[in-house]
C-alpha cells in the first residue's frame, strides 16, 4: 500500500486535481484507493461521492460523544470507481483546533483498520503546513510521498517552497519524501518552465502539467471528476497520465527548500515579477 | 578577620561546590541565583540577582503556573463565586482543596470555597472549541448554586492553544445569568512561574470588579487587608487587631473575600498590603486610580506586628494611635510569656527556608523573636523588589538564593547543619527522612493562624514541637553510617 498525501496553497485546486487524478488511477488503473479528506471544510471527497459533503468523522464523533464510539462503518463510503471516501471534518471557522481535529480522526481510521487491503491511500491537507495537526498526514507511518500542487503565480509557489521545509524537516525524522510538483495551469507567463525549474531547485521534479479547461469546473458543478462526466474529453486523458506517472513514480526525494530571496529572484528571471529599476524606468 | 566574615567565606565556598555538581552552562546560569549576604549588599540593599526568569531545564524546580497563581492564590479564596477551572479534569482536580484558606459561612449556600467545578474538557472540546460547553457550565453551576454572587473562568492551558472566546462568553452569560462571569487568562503556560498568574488574576479584578460597587457608609478609619488569604485563619487573627485599635476592615483580598469586597475598596482609606508580591498590583491601581495610599505590613512575631501596628495607626489621628498603644501594652505580657516558654528551647537553633514570594523575609522576625537563627532563606518566584526587601531582614553570611532545585536544598541543608526547614509539602518528606525537623510555610500544616498576636502563640508552639520533637532521637537514616 502506498500512502501519499496532496499539499499546496488553498484554492489552487488540491481536492479538485487529486480526485479528479485518483479517479483515473480506481479506473483506469484498477488500484484500490481511500481518499482522506483533512480539511474541516469536507470538500475533499464531493466529486467521487457525487453528494455535497459526507458526514465527518469529527461531527459524528461529536454527535455520540467521543471518538471510541464510532463505527468505521459510519464514516466510510464507496463512490465513482469503487474509491472509498472519509472526510475527517472539523470545527467551524474560528473556533476550536482543527489540526487536533485530523490527528484524532487519522488515528482513529488507523486504530479501526480502515487502511487494509488497499493499494493506495491519499490524504488530502488543506493549504499550508501551519501547525503540528496539518503536519499529521506527513509524520512517521503516514504519507511517505507528497505532491504538492501548485501553479505558477507567485504565492503558490511560495506555499509549495513552505511546504517543502515542512517535509524535510519530517523527511529527516521518518520516511516522508516529495513526489513532485503537480503545475495546476493558470495560464500565466511562462508557467511550465517556471514551474519544471523551481522543482529542479528543490531537488524534484514537475511531475505533470495540467492544462486549464473548463471541463473541469462544468464536471464540478455536477460534483463529478471529468472521468465520469466526459470521459472521453482530452481532460480526462490528461489526469489519466498524471495517474499513470504516479503510479509508476521512482522519484522521491528529500527536497531542498530555498530562501525567500531566491524564490524571488527566480520569479523576475522568468519575468513574472520585475525588479524595482524596470518598474521606476516604466 | 572576625567570625561572620569567615562564615560568609565558608557560606560562598558551600555555594560554589554544590554548584559543581552541574554542567558548565546550567552552572554559570544558576550561579546568578545565589548570593551570600555581605556588608556592601546590607548597606547598599542592591541584589544582583537575577529573578522571575525560566527555571533551567533539568533543575528540579518547586515552582508552580499561572493558573496556580489565579485560581489557587488570588481567585479561590473569595468565597462566594464559583470558581470554574475551565479545561481538562487534572489542573482543577489536584488543585482541589489544596490550599488552606478558611472562609466562614455555609456550604454551598453563600460559601463555596470547597467546591471543585471544571468543563473537564474531551478531545471534541479540543477540536470543537469548548464555548458552547463553557455556557451551558455557567448555566448549571447558576441552577445548582442560585446564590453563588459571580463566576470566574480560570483557563488551563488548552483554552490559550485553541483560542476560545471566553471573554465573549463571559459578556454574555453576565448578561444572561445577572450575575458577573469574569474570564481569567491563567493559561499555564504563560509567564515563568505563579507569579505572572498573580499578576493576570489582578488585572482581571481591576478590569471586571475594580470600584463596580458602593460602600453603604464610608468612614475615616476605613482600611482593607490585601494579600492574607487567610491561611489557618491568619486573616482573622489579622483582622481583629486592626479592629482591636479601632480601624474598620472594608474588604479582605482574599482570603475569606468575597466579590462584593473587591468591588467596594475603592472607597477604602488605606490599603494594607501583607504579601505585595501576588496583590501591590492592585494596590498600585487603586492608588493611581483613586489616590488610595497603601503601605506593607508584617504581622509575623511580636516585634514586627508592634512595628507594623503602630505605622499603621500613624497614617490615621491620635484616637487610634493611643488605642494602638493600649492594645500593644495587653498583649505584650502575653506575648513575652510565650517567648518566655520558647525561647530557651529554640535559641541558636538554625533555620532554613524556602517559601512563595513573601514569607520567605516576612516570617525571619518571628523565628527572630524566639531566638532562633535564619541561615538561608529564598523564594520560588520573587522578583527584584523582593530580594531588595529581602535584604534588609538579613545578617551578613546568610545564604540566598532564587528558585532553587530540590538538589540545592537538601545539599545546604545537610552542610549547613541546620534544625529546622521550612518549605512546602513537595520538601516536606524529603527531610523527614534526613531527620530534619521540617514545617510546612505555605499550608501551616495543619495549623495556624500564624498572623497577629494569637498566631505567635501558635507559631512558637508548633516550631517547638517540630525542632524539639523527641521523635528525632528515634530515627536513624540508615544511608548514614
Amino acid at each position: 500500500m502506498r500512502q501519499i498525501a496532496f499539499y499546496g496553497k488553498g484554492g489552487i485546486g488540491k481536492s479538485t486535481t487529486s480526485q479528479n487524478t485518483l479517479a483515473q488511477l480506481a479506473k483506469k488503473f484498477g488500484q484500490k484507493v481511500m481518499i482522506v479528506g483533512c480539511d474541516p471544510k469536507a470538500d475533499s471527497t464531493r466529486l467521487i461521492l457525487n453528494t455535497k459533503a459526507q458526514s465527518t468523522v469529527l461531527e459524528l464523533a461529536a454527535k455520540m460523544g467521543t471518538v471510541e464510539d464510532l463505527e468505521l462503518d459510519d464514516v466510510l463510503a464507496k463512490g465513482f470507481g469503487d474509491i472509498l471516501c472519509v472526510e475527517s471534518g472539523g470545527p467551524e471557522p474560528g473556533v476550536g483546533c482543527a489540526g487536533r481535529g485530523i490527528i484524532t480522526s487519522i488515528n482513529f481510521l488507523e486504530e479501526e483498520g480502515a487502511y487494509e487491503g488497499l493499494d493506495f491511500v491519499s490524504y488530502d491537507v488543506l493549504g499550508d503546513v501551519v501547525c503540528g495537526g496539518f503536519a499529521m498526514p506527513i509524520r512517521e507511518n503516514k504519507a511517505e510521498e507528497i505532491y504538492i500542487v501548485c501553479s505558477g503565480e507567485m504565492m503558490a509557489m511560495y506555499a509549495a517552497n513552505n511546504i517543502s521545509r515542512g517535509i524535510l524537516k519530517y523527511a529527516n525524522s521518518g520516511k516522508v519524501r516529495l513526489g513532485g510538483l503537480i503545475c495546476n495551469s493558470r495560464n500565466t507567463d511562462r508557467e511550465a518552465e517556471l514551474i519544471t525549474e523551481l522543482a529542479r531547485r528543490l531537488n524534484t521534479q514537475m511531475i505533470h502539467f495540467v492544462p486549464r479547461d473548463n471541463v473541469v469546473q462544468h464536471a464540478e458543478l455536477r460534483k463529478m471528476t471529468v472521468a465520469q462526466y466526459y470521459p472521453e474529453h482530452a481532460q480526462a486523458a490528461e489526469y489519466e497520465i498524471l495517474a499513470k506517472k504516479i503510479l509508476e513514480n521512482d522519484m522521491l526525494t528529500v527536497p531542498t527548500p530555498i530562501e525567500m530571496d531566491e524564490l524571488e529572484d527566480l520569479l523576475m528571471e522568468y519575468g513574472v515579477i520585475e525588479d524595482e529599476r524596470t518598474a521606476v524606468n516604466k | 578577620m572576625n567570625t561572620t566574615e569567615k562564615t560568609r567565606i565558608e557560606n560562598q565556598k558551600l555555594v560554589d561546590e554544590l554548584l559543581e555538581v552541574y554542567p558548565a552552562r546550567t552552572k554559570k546560569f544558576r550561579k546568578k541565583h545565589f548570593e551570600i549576604v555581605d556588608q556592601e549588599a546590607l548597606e547598599s540593599s542592591k541584589c544582583s540577582m537575577k529573578s522571575n526568569i525560566k527555571s533551567r531545564p533539568g533543575v528540579m524546580t518547586t515552582r508552580g503556573c499561572a493558573y496556580a497563581g489565579s485560581k489557587g492564590v488570588v481567585w479561590g479564596p473569595i468565597k462566594d463565586m464559583i470558581h470554574i477551572s475551565h479545561g481538562p479534569v487534572g489542573c482543577g482536580q489536584y488543585s482541589w482543596g489544596t490550599r488552606r484558606n478558611y472562609a466562614n459561612g455555609v456550604l454551598g449556600v453563600n460559601n463555596f470555597t470547597a467546591m471543585q467545578i471544571t468543563s473537564d474538557f474531551q478531545e471534541k472540546d479540543i477540536v470543537f472549541g469548548g464555548d458552547k460547553k463553557l455556557e451551558q457550565l455557567c448555566r448549571e453551576v447558576k441552577e445548582l448554586f442560585p446564590l453563588a454572587k459571580g463566576i470566574s473562568i480560570q483557563s488551563e492551558c488548552p483554552v490559550g492553544l485553541i483560542g476560545d472566546d471566553i471573554e465573549a462568553v463571559g459578556k454574555k452569560m453576565t448578561k444572561e445569568l445577572e450575575i458577573p462571569v469574569i474570564p481569567i487568562r491563567c493559561e499555564g503556560f504563560r509567564g515563568v512561574s505563579q507569579s505572572l498568574g498573580h499578576h493576570i488574576a489582578n488585572d482581571a479584578i481591576r478590569d471586571h470588579v475594580m470600584g463596580t460597587r458602593e460602600l453603604a457608609e464610608a468612614g475615616p478609619y476605613d482600611v482593607a487587608i490585601i494579600g492574607d488569604y487567610n491561611i489557618g485563619g491568619d486573616a482573622w487573627a489579622s483582622r481583629i487587631l486592626l479592629e482591636e485599635i479601632g480601624l474598620r476592615v472594608i474588604a479582605q483580598w482574599s482570603g475569606d473575600g468575597s466579590i462584593n469586597e473587591l468591588g467596594i475598596t475603592h472607597q477604602s482609606k488605606l490599603n494594607l498590603v501583607h504579601c505585595y508580591r501576588s496583590m501591590n498590583y492592585m494596590a498600585t491601581e487603586m492608588e493611581e486610580k483613586y489616590g488610595i495610599p497603601w503601605m506593607e505590613y508584617n504581622f509575623f512575631g511580636p516585634t514586627k506586628t508592634i512595628e507594623s501596628l503602630r505605622a499603621i495607626a500613624a497614617r490615621f489621628d491620635e484616637s487610634i494611635q493611643e488605642k494602638c498603644e493600649q492594645v500593644i501594652a495587653k498583649y505584650k505580657p502575653e506575648m513575652d510569656k510565650v517567648i518566655a516558654k520558647y525561647k530557651p528551647k529554640l535559641a541558636g537553633k538554625k533555620v532554613m527556608l524556602l517559601v512563595g514570594g513573601l514569607r520567605a523575609r516576612h516570617t525571619i522576625g518571628a523565628y527572630e523573636d524566639l531566638g532562633m537563627e535564619i541561615v538561608s532563606t529564598g523564594y520560588e518566584f520573587a522578583h527584584k523588589d523582593d530580594y531588595e526587601k529581602t535584604l534588609k531582614e538579613l545578617k551578613e553570611s546568610t545564604i540566598l538564593y532564587d528558585d532553587p532545585a530540590a538538589f540545592d536544598l537538601e545539599y545546604l541543608a545537610e552542610k549547613l547543619q541546620v534544625d529546622l526547614m521550612g518549605a512546602g509539602v513537595k520538601e516536606k518528606y524529603v527531610y523527614h527522612k534526613m531527620g530534619i525537623p521540617f514545617r510546612q510555610m505555605h499550608s501551616w500544616d495543619y495549623s495556624g493562624p500564624y498572623h497577629g498576636f494569637d498566631g505567635f502563640a501558635v507559631f512558637a508552639r508548633d516550631m517547638d514541637a517540630a525542632v524539639n520533637s523527641p521523635v528525632w532521637n528515634l530515627l536513624k537514616n540508615p544511608f548514614i553510617h
